[in-house]
This record gives structure tokens, sequence and C-alpha cells, in this order.
């Protein structure tokens, strides 16, 4: 069922700021959650938890290579790690950490990537993570999740806490609508269908469920019935959620911040390819790197709004004549 | 019972022959830096470190993370002698061979009783330094040691670690560098050279020991002055020989990474005797 029949966006607080409220609530739950941070803490709002838990964050300094190692330890010590750092840096810097140190030998490390996207803005794109999902679903055995407003970021956070093996979570930086009524339940791997629709299937994630949902409130006012899935686990894949897509509406757009090459979109239409063939668009950033902005320009030069995602929708219904 | 350093020299005579057969049956491998690294194991396992071979995963025992995983030999001969069940000494002649818990590098998806997963070099100090605020968190007197090779370290995560350690004040951490001057390509004073090693890790806060890393007694000492050191980290700098106790492997580049021929080994075991 769809959570919402309006199709209501209230403004909300960063997917970040909705991490770093939830570690406190976890670290006051469990004492074996510690935090990791690499001098970004005010940042990624781990500083919330360092308040309050100070003996069970460790300041890792300017070194994320580190920082996951030490993470991966105190895992081995029967800890539960949160490390994070901006998603670009703990990604890249970390990520042959990550490889060897934690998925190769499946410890217990959550790892949560702040300022995700094109939509951190000004900062540019050498702080820009665009490529991360690819880099965390090419990690065996990783869940990789990227929760679209507050409800779902903290209801996520609390279900990696719970789930045991490693875990990346991207969030971003930018105040988000809220999309979920308090009280939603997530579960990892289960899409939630947001909008119901016959005519085509948007599935989404992050920042751009909202502009999808925006997308479907457009296009159903021309009469053009859309569904609209948020893919919150790019990893592992609801493929029940996509086959059912494909069967019903025979038509998908996969809608994501983050470069097509290796995102949610290449994911999905390998599961369409496997279980159901349909047309399916792509939105998303093609091969190319962003540029200094505020975010709302820059989601609007590069692609990534509502306006996007309808042209992509009518593209996929005009391939299924 | 402690053991007498008789029964400590006679088990590395074992653990040398082990190296040896091993990586001439597998064709391939690193004995150099096995051998070079056999004392300071031996006295780590059957001596000093609190550890129960038949309750591998006692939550409060010490801790050996060989950072340098390509010795991978002497750390499965050590363990295999020390008794663990996962690590048979029947099967040490399996080495990097299909299906083996003695994979190339050490795999703790094959060795549940191993500490870490290594092999990409530079990762292990950090890996030890986790451990070590777990167990301090918990209060358990747990200890952790890391061996580094000096190659290795030319690695700047290494010096990531090397920096939050003395940060973080991890006295319940050692890093051994095994200073045994070889690696792949040659000499490490001609590759990159890593001197003055001491007065490195003393600049990053650790409390700094250099020995003779063949001489036991001189390997416990450094251990007994590591425990006893508050407030820091320490290093042993271990004065060692590539290949120590071959002669025609000892200081030999070549056999950093190449497997002794039938007639090498059995040259090998005459002298190990």
């Amino acid at each position: 069922m769809p959570v919402k029949t309006k199709f209501a966006l209230t403004p909300g607080p960063a997917t970040r700021e909705a991490f770093g409220r939830a570690l406190v609530e976890l670290g006051r739950e469990n004492r074996d959650i510690v935090v990791c941070d690499a001098d970004l803490s005010k940042s990624t709002m781990t500083t919330y938890f360092e308040k309050e838990f100070p003996e069970r964050f460790f300041s890792c300094g300017i070194a994320e290579a580190d920082m996951v190692g030490i993470g991966a330890g105190l895992a081995s010590a029967g800890k539960i790690p949160f490390v994070s750092s901006f998603s670009v840096f703990v990604m890249n810097k970390g990520f042959e950490q990550l490889r060897v140190c934690v998925a190769y030998p499946k410890l217990n490390v959550k790892v949560v990537g702040t300022h995700s996207g094109i939509s951190i803005g000004e900062d540019g794109p050498s702080q820009m993570s665009v490529e991360e999902i690819g880099l965390a679903c090419s990690l065996v055995g990783f869940v990789v999740i990227s929760p679209a407003d507050e409800v779902s970021t903290k209801a996520l956070v609390r279900a990696a806490a719970a789930y045991v093996g490693p875990v990346f979570i991207r969030t971003g930086r930018p105040k988000t609508p809220i999309v979920y009524d308090a009280g939603q339940k997530f579960e990892i791997g289960k899409a939630v269908q947001v909008v119901e629709g016959s005519d085509a299937t948007i599935i989404a994630n992050g920042l751009l469920l909202a502009e999808a949902i925006r997308a479907a409130e457009t296009l159903e006012a021309e009469g053009i019935s859309v569904r609209v899935v948020d893919m919150h686990t790019v990893k592992p894949l609801d493929r029940d959620a996509v086959r059912r897509a494909a069967v019903e509406t025979g038509a998908i757009v996969a809608a994501e911040e983050h470069l097509v090459d290796g995102g949610l979109g290449v994911r999905v239409a390998q599961a369409v390819a496997e279980l159901q063939p349909c047309p399916m668009e792509f939105v998303g950033i093609r091969d190319t790197y962003a540029e200094s902005g505020a975010t709302g320009e820059l989601m609007e030069k590069y692609g990534l709004v509502a306006r996007d995602v309808v042209a992509a929708v009518r593209k996929a219904i005009a391939r299924k004549r | 019972m402690p053991r007498s350093l008789e029964e400590l020299q006679a088990i590395a005579k074992r653990v040398r022959r082990e190296i040896v057969v091993m990586i001439g049956a597998a064709g391939s491998g690193h004995p150099g830096g096995s051998l070079s690294a056999v004392e300071i194991l031996v006295e780590l396992y059957f001596d000093f470190m609190r550890i129960d071979p038949k309750n591998p995963k006692w939550p409060d025992r010490d801790r050996f993370i060989l950072s340098k995983g390509h010795a991978a030999p002497v750390l499965y001969s050590v363990m295999a002698e020390a008794g663990y069940a996962d690590t048979p000494l029947d099967k040490l002649n399996t080495l990097r061979k299909l299906g083996s818990m003695y994979q190339g590098h050490p795999d703790i998806r094959f060795i549940p009783s191993l500490e870490a997963s290594t092999g990409s070099l530079g990762e292990g100090l950090s890996l030890g330094l986790g451990m070590g605020l777990g167990a301090r968190l918990d209060g358990r007197p747990s200890r952790t040691y890391v061996m580094l090779g000096d190659g290795e370290i030319q690695e700047g995560q290494v010096w990531e670690a090397a920096m939050a350690g003395g940060f973080h004040k991890s006295d319940n951490v050692v890093a051994i560098v095994d200073y045994n001057g070889i690696q792949l390509d040659g000499f490490v004073k001609d590759i990159m050279d890593v001197a003055p090693l001491a007065d490195k890790w003393r600049a990053f806060n650790w409390h700094t020991i250099e020995i003779d890393g063949h001489s036991i007694p001189a390997i416990r000492a450094a251990f007994e002055e590591a425990q006893a050191t508050k407030g820091k980290p320490t290093c042993i700098v271990a004065h060692t020989i590539k290949g120590k106790g071959v002669s025609f492997m000892e200081n030999n580049p070549k056999f950093h990474g190449t497997a002794p021929t039938p007639a090498e080994v059995e040259l090998a075991l005459k002298e190990l005797q």
C-alpha cells in the first residue's frame, strides 16, 4: 500500500542531522556502539555522540585509511563501530581498507558517509561523492543504504546497528523534505511503495525520492498514473519490487543523485534484464564532475529535478508502444 | 610451565624446517621474511602471550596480527606447533593449494583462530589499535602485538596509525618491526630508506626498543619492558637477518619471494639439523 495518498512533502532536516540524532539514541541503548570520525564530527554530526559519550568516540584525525582499520579492529573486539566522514573521503581514501579489513573478514562495521552527491554545493567536485554507491556495492557482503529523509534515515540507522555485518549508509548535507509519517516501518532490503500507479514506475532513493513524488504529481494532473518506489536499500536490491514494477507498469525510470555508471539504475536494470525486460530510462549524473554552486542550482543544471524525472517517464512510456 | 630457552630454540628450528619444506612444496611463497621472524613468533606463541590454543576466541586473550601477511608460513607453522585446531601440522604442505586453509596470505575465513586477514601491506597496525581501544573500553587485560615489515612501513597508513597510537596512548599495543633490510626489489636502503627507524617511532610518541630479533632472551626482555610501559605504545625495532638459518638465503634478496627448488630444500634441511 502507498504510504501517502496525498503528495505531502514537508520541510525537514538534513539526513546527516538525522544520522547524528539516531546515533545518540543508539548510544544510550547499547554501550557497544562506538564512533570513529576523521576531523569532520561537526559536519557529520557525530559531534552529538561525542558530547554525550566522549569515552566511546575516537578521534582519528584526517586519516581515513587508519580510521577504517581502527573501526575494523574495534569490531573484532566486539564493538559496533560507526565510522563516519564525508562519503567522498571515507569511500575513496578508505576503500582498500574497507575491502581487505572489513568486507573480506565480513566485520560488523557501519560506514556512514555524509555530504554525498553534488548537493553538497559550493565546496565543489573534490568534495562531491558521485561514485560511492558503485564502490560500496562492489564490496562483497556489504549492505548499501541511501535513505531519503529524516524518518527513514533514523529508522535505517537503527536497522543497520541491529544487523550483524558491514553496512554503508549514504547521507547528505542539505535540508531534505520529509516524505514519511513518523512511525513508518523500514526493513533493510525491502523497498517502500510511496505512490501507487499503473503506467510507469519511478524507482528512486535519496534526494531524488522527493523529486520523483513531485514528478508523479505533475504527471497525475495529466492523467498519467505513476508508481513511486523508494529503493532505500541498493544492496541487497528488492528484486521483487523491481519485478512487480516491470510486470504491472511496464516501464521503469531509475532516479538518483549519483553517476549513472555504477549506481542504483544499473542495478535495477540488471534485475529488469534478468526478471522481466521492459523499457527503462535513467535520471542521474552523466559521466561528468559538477562544479561549485547552490544545491538547487546544481540539481537543476545536472538534470536531477522533478522536470527531468517527468521527461524520463514520458520517454519510457513512449517506448512501451 | 614456562619453557626453557633450549625448548624454545628447538621449536624455532622445527619451524624453520617447516617453512622451507612448505614453501618448497608450494613452489611459490616468501621464505626470507618468514625465516627472519621465527624467534619473535616463537617467543610470543610459546612463552609470552596470554593465549589458549584450545580456546582461541577467549575474550581476554592477547592477539597477534601479522601485518606483513606474506610471511604467512611462519605464522602457520607456529600456530600449528602451538596446537590450534584449525591449523593442523599435517596439512602445512598444502600451502597455497586449492582448498587449503593455508592460503597465500592469512585468511580468517579459512582459519578462524587468526586475528585478522592480512596481505595488503600497511593495514595491520590500525587493526591492532582498534582492538586495543576496544579492550581498554571493556577493561580487558588483552594486549595486541602487530608485526610489520621494514618495507611495509613505507606505506603511509602505517604512519597514520603510528600517530594515532601515540595520540591515544595505546599502551596495550606493541608494534614489532622486522628490520631485515630487504624487500622484493632489493635492499630497503636502495628502494626507499626507512632509517633512522627508532627515531621515527620515538617522534610519534612510541616507547622504542632496539633488539637483536634472533635473541629469544632479548625478545622476551623487550616484551616485558613494553608491558611495564604505561601511557604510550611500544615499538620494538628488531634487527634481523632475512632468510636467517639457511646460508644461501641469508641477506639474499632473491629469497624474499622465491621458493627453494627441491635441491635447495634438501640443502637447507641439512643446515637446519
